[in-house]
């Protein structure tokens, strides 16, 4: 894949080409000039965005696996439970959203497209995608399907359109076959995909 | 926080079409659902939008069903869940 469209934001790269791209590229170069905002500071708020990424939210994932008081606090509040294991999700609420047997949960954002990016990184370019964010809401387990995901008609898909000031996290099911497992190990399991609700975490034996 | 509604009430979301920054999602004006948690109180971003952080609102979570959003559903058991705020929402009687 070319780098062109990965990183936007490296100039010497990518010459602006839509209006919002000139109008932030001007914008930085207007702050940089009047020294409001050095262009180093902005370079390294992109590297610290860049960093993240799933490893936090598989943490949440695993703890709350292997502890069922910090499950049910998650559930109650997302925003509160992680700040318990010093994860600071800052003024974002955090609901944390839970597969069960009956229920299979996956995240969208319909109007543009929130992500809860403290805990799992910059999202995949899917997820803004117009085919994602329109068919989910509409036909999510056909778009499930299609990341291979197939949910039984016993089960109920729970789509959950991020739209206003909440967050979400899916807690996956935990796999069988992992008892007795540290909290490390089980995170290895929990993918991005799977706290998106457009995969389970992975099988024992994929790691 | 005085909530005008409580987790379990019938709702209906208003079919109204103002202008401006509304997060609202269109497919959902004028459906029914039922209110599943109070989420707190937050700006009116229809507000904020235009730099006014002085209307804060009650935003709820609202669980629809699939087939009374789209008037048909893949199953009939699938749901989806938005975020509303309170001055968007009605009773349903």
């Amino acid at each position: 894949m070319s780098d062109d469209h990965d990183h936007p934001h490296h100039p010497e790269h990518h010459l602006p080409s839509s209006y919002h791209e000139k109008l932030t590229a001007a914008v930085i170069e207007l702050l940089a000039e009047k020294n409001v905002l050095p262009s180093e500071k902005v370079t390294a708020a992109i590297d610290i965005m860049d960093s993240r990424g799933p490893n936090l939210g598989a943490k949440v994932v695993a703890r709350a696996w292997v502890d069922p008081e910090f499950k049910k606090r998650l559930s109650a509040d997302g925003t509160k439970a992680c700040a318990e294991l010093g994860i600071d999700v800052g003024s974002l609420k955090l609901v944390v959203v839970e597969n069960t047997p009956q229920a299979h949960n996956v995240i969208v954002c319909t109007l543009c497209s929130c992500y809860p990016k403290m805990l799992l990184g910059i999202p995949p370019a899917w997820y803004k995608s117009k085919a994602y964010r329109s068919r989910t809401a509409r036909e999510p387990r056909k778009v499930l399907h299609e990341f291979g995901l197939h949910v039984n008609d016993g089960v109920a898909v729970r789509v959950h359109d991020s739209t206003a000031d909440m967050r979400y996290l899916v807690l996956p099911m935990r796999p069988s076959g992992t008892e007795g497992w540290s909290e490390d190990k089980l995170a290895e399991l929990v993918t991005r995909d799977s706290m998106i609700g457009v995969a389970q975490a992975n099988e024992p034996i994929a790691i | 926080m005085s909530a005008r509604f409580a987790p379990g009430d019938r709702v209906r979301v208003r079919e109204w079409f103002p202008p401006g920054h509304i997060r609202t999602p269109y497919y959902v004006r004028g459906k029914r659902g039922e209110i599943e948690r109070i989420c707190g109180r937050f700006n009116n971003p229809e507000r904020l939008a235009y730099g006014r952080a002085d209307d804060p609102k009650v935003l709820y979570r609202v669980r629809f069903a699939q087939t009374e959003v789209w008037g048909r559903a893949e199953r009939p058991s699938d749901t989806i869940d938005i975020e509303i705020y309170e001055h968007w929402l009605e009773p349903d009687k």
